[in-house]
């Protein structure tokens, strides 16, 4: 059994009649059997597949989709990066009930937005079990960039294990998946290949580490996925098709519970034109790196008579996710190298380091130099690393500038720190050293504008979400700065955004690494006063 | 045993998480036992230790057993019932009690420590006050080092002291036994590893004493085979 993206218009009245825009559309969570790579084991669908079908609204249009929920636990769908009323953002316990086995739940909402979207689950660890699919928005008047065909890409990743299982198994034992942690042969082989003056760095830094308790090799939290391109494994080959001398859109949505993807298509530019759904000022990129719930949007020129292969490689390259563009099906391209795996290193990244708390203690054993990066994502860099004159282009956060200025350009009222925090050996992540379950709301004030900050003082990238309200992400761009859902935020960094508070009631502010957010990287947000 | 099979049943229990994708403290669990046999003075020597937890990330039930059959009878066995708190981000700190089933059916108070120290030492600490008011501690460390990613050396040691002599059962006051040791394991799975180990076991002052005059000697090499799992 093999699961296509249903992309198809699930109410076809709204390409007719365009002043009638209110859509009705019926959606129904159950569970499915799913093959992937051969072994089959229960997801959850909606309307019967993974992804489930692709939404496509237009601004304007008020919306309204019934969910039934024909599962024998409670269920969700939260429409991810969607500004709408609190009661229709679908998180149980913050902004509504959930939906009780057996019960319809009808969301209403008005699209005021364009662009690309997803939506997913948000009842336990459904959205692992497969409960996603696109969102496509078209804008009430046309996007500022041409393009005659598109195609939704959604990368996500599939465990041929049960999600509540991996979590129990990470609780057992936090490294209970990583089988590449280093062994004494490799130290051995790092002591002979260093010159003489650094044989005491590599005895030094390995007992850094160890005196921190930290893992060089923990960079993912669970390997063993089968990464999938709109539902299918890289043997699969999901295909897009172009006709000669086409522009064709990519919708790359990164769907992923736990994976991050670095994304190529040899021998393609790629022109990045949207981020989060929003236009861009267009970058020309060789390659991105996606955070889990962030979408991009790339606008590609295929010659004809060429095969090209979209190339997703996870962030641990412990596998790829592989789909292929041609002008006929069945057809594919060479299919590039991995690369090594990365490992964290504490070499030189000198940012801020003074203020982690994680990082105080190496000061002890006399290694100052020491932030982690991921040596193999100097490409991510946030200025602190030149880009290199003939490497790839890699886009990062530096180079994203909005089409046109954001409204409200007030300076913030004030700021709100958030530390990201964790515990890699209990397996439980925190905000400010606090789960979600002790923790109490954050209180914003409506019509007030917050700077949060956020630093991350754990070895993992955390994709941050919050829902129901825009981040304006402080890359230097000013007026120009890019809005964001999703803000990523790697090791040892700190990232700003401001946040315009127009929106009233109860929010969800979360990691959307399932299991972080599971575990307790999560607040709900209290946006007191204004009219609801 | 029987007080373990009670024990390990009262673990069976389910894991939830709660309908919205964030938690409380639910519940989880945790079961690591060893199973291992050496031959002793021409003597076929079993022993087991096992110990697991019950609970959230901040309160768990722990329990420990540990002991040493020989001809179908038990050497030593004992059997801990811990309630653990989280006190800081490596450590638990433990309060409990302790039975010994052989050699004479004492039953400890308990209070301990347990975590990761620096350089990935699993430390486990404790302290106990027996009914009859003797004060004994014990202190145990194990490290791990990987050959491959499935083949690990682990080296531990385990230090018992006693503030009091207690002739009755061979015990001199200060450090009495310890035991230096290595086991290599082969994790076929993590649930399932077999192993080897070897562990050198010298007893000191009073006891060496004690056990001089039992055995002629006051320290043992063995060597063991073994399984692991971890549920
Ligand atoms: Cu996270």
């Amino acid at each position: 059994m093999r699961f296509k993206l249903a992309g198809l218009l699930i109410a076809t009245s709204s390409l007719i009649a365009p002043a009638a825009l209110a859509d009705v559309y019926n959606l129904e969570i159950d569970q499915f059997e799913r093959t992937v790579d051969g072994e089959t084991l229960t997801g959850v669908s909606i309307n019967g597949t993974s992804p489930g079908p692709l939404l496509r609204l237009r601004e304007g249009e008020d919306v309204t989709i019934n969910v039934t929920n024909t599962l024998d636990v409670d269920t969700s769908l939260h429409w991810h990066g969607i500004i709408l009323d609190a009661g229709m953002d679908g998180v149980p316990g913050i902004s509504f009930d959930g939906i009780a086995p057996g019960e319809t739940y009808t969301y209403n909402f008005t699209a005021n937005q364009s662009g690309t979207y997803w939506y997913h689950g948000h009842s336990a660890l459904q959205e692992q079990e497969g409960v996603f699919a696109p969102i496509i928005i078209e804008p009430a008047k046309p996007d500022p960039f041409e393009y005659d065909r598109e195609h939704v890409i959604i990368l996500a990743d599939w465990l041929n294990d049960s999600p509540y299982k991996a979590l129990a198994n990470l609780k057992k034992r936090s490294n209970y998946y990583n089988y590449n942690r280093r062994t004494v042969f490799d130290f051995w082989r790092d002591w002979r290949n260093a010159d003489r003056g650094e044989k005491t760095d590599v005895i030094q830094e390995r007992l850094a580490w160890g005196r921190m308790r930290m893992d060089p090799t923990d960079i993912v939290d669970i390997t063993g996925y089968s990464f999938l391109v709109n539902g299918e494994t890289p043997e699969d080959n999901w295909s897009g098709l172009f006709e000669a001398g086409e522009k064709v859109r990519l919708r790359f949505i990164n769907a992923a519970a736990m994976t991050y993807f670095d994304v190529k298509i040899p021998g393609l530019k790629m022109t990045v034109v949207q981020a989060d759904g929003q236009n861009i000022e267009p970058v020309s990129v060789d390659e991105f790196p996606i955070a889990i719930a962030e979408t991009f949007d790339v606008i590609v020129e295929p010659e004809a008579g060429q095969s090209y292969t979209i190339f997703a490689a996870a962030k641990d390259r412990s596998g790829y996710a592989r789909g292929t563009l041609s002008e006929t099906p069945g057809t594919e391209a060479a299919i590039p190298e991995l690369g090594p795996r990365p490992e964290l290193t504490m070499a030189a990244m000198g940012e801020d380091h003074d203020s982690h708390g994680a990082m105080a203690e190496s000061e002890a054993v006399g290694i100052d130099e020491m932030t982690m990066n991921m040596s193999g994502d100097a490409h991510r860099g946030h200025g602190e690393m030149p880009a290199m004159e003939h490497g790839p282009k890699v886009l990062s956060y530096d180079d994203l500038r909005a089409l046109t200025p954001y409204t409200d350009r007030r300076a913030p009222d004030r700021e709100v720190e958030l530390r990201l925090t964790g515990n890699m050996e209990r397996y439980f992540w925190s905000i400010n050293d606090v789960k979600f379950g002790d923790a109490g709301p954050l209180e914003f004030n409506y019509g007030e504008r917050v700077r949060i900050t956020f630093k991350n003082e754990t070895m993992m990238e955390h994709p941050m979400h919050l829902h129901g309200l825009w981040m304006d992400l402080l890359n230097g761009e000013g007026d120009m700065a890019p809005r964001k859902h999703t803000i990523n935020i790697r090791p040892g960094e700190t990232i700003s955004a401001d946040v315009t508070v127009d929106a009233t009631g109860s929010w969800a502010f979360h990691c959307h690494i399932l299991q972080h957010a599971a575990t307790g990287m999560f607040r709900q947000v209290n946006v007191i006063g204004g009219v609801q | 045993m029987k007080s373990k099979i009670l024990i390990v049943g009262a673990l069976a229990m389910a894991t939830a998480l709660p309908a919205l994708a964030a938690e409380g403290d639910p519940v989880y669990n945790y079961t690591l036992a060893e199973a291992d046999i050496a031959e002793i003075d021409d003597e076929t020597v079993g022993a087991f230790d096992a110990q697991g937890w019950v609970g959230g990330d901040y309160n768990r039930f722990w329990w420990k057993t540990g002991g040493e059959f020989a001809d179908g009878d038990f050497d030593d066995a004992e059997v801990q019932a811990l309630y653990s708190r989280y006190i800081s981000k490596f450590w638990d700190a433990q309060i409990g009690v302790r039975y010994d089933l052989e050699s004479k059916g004492e039953t400890y108070g308990v209070i301990g420590l347990q975590g990761l120290a620096p350089y990935f030492f699993e430390v486990d600490a404790a302290a106990f006050v027996s009914s009859s008011g003797d004060v004994s501690a014990r202190f145990e460390a194990t490290g791990e080092l990987l050959f491959t990613q499935r083949l690990i050396l682990e080296p531990g040691i385990a230090l018992d002291f006693y503030a009091e002599d207690d002739p009755s059962r061979q015990i001199g006051s200060g450090l009495s036994t310890a035991e230096y040791g290595a086991q290599l394991r082969y994790e076929l799975t993590r649930e399932f590893a077999p192993y080897v180990a070897l562990t050198y076991e010298e007893a000191y002052g009073d006891t060496a004493y004690f056990q001089r005059l039992e055995t002629g000697s006051a320290n043992r090499t063995i060597f063991k085979v073994g399984i692991r799992t971890m549920f």
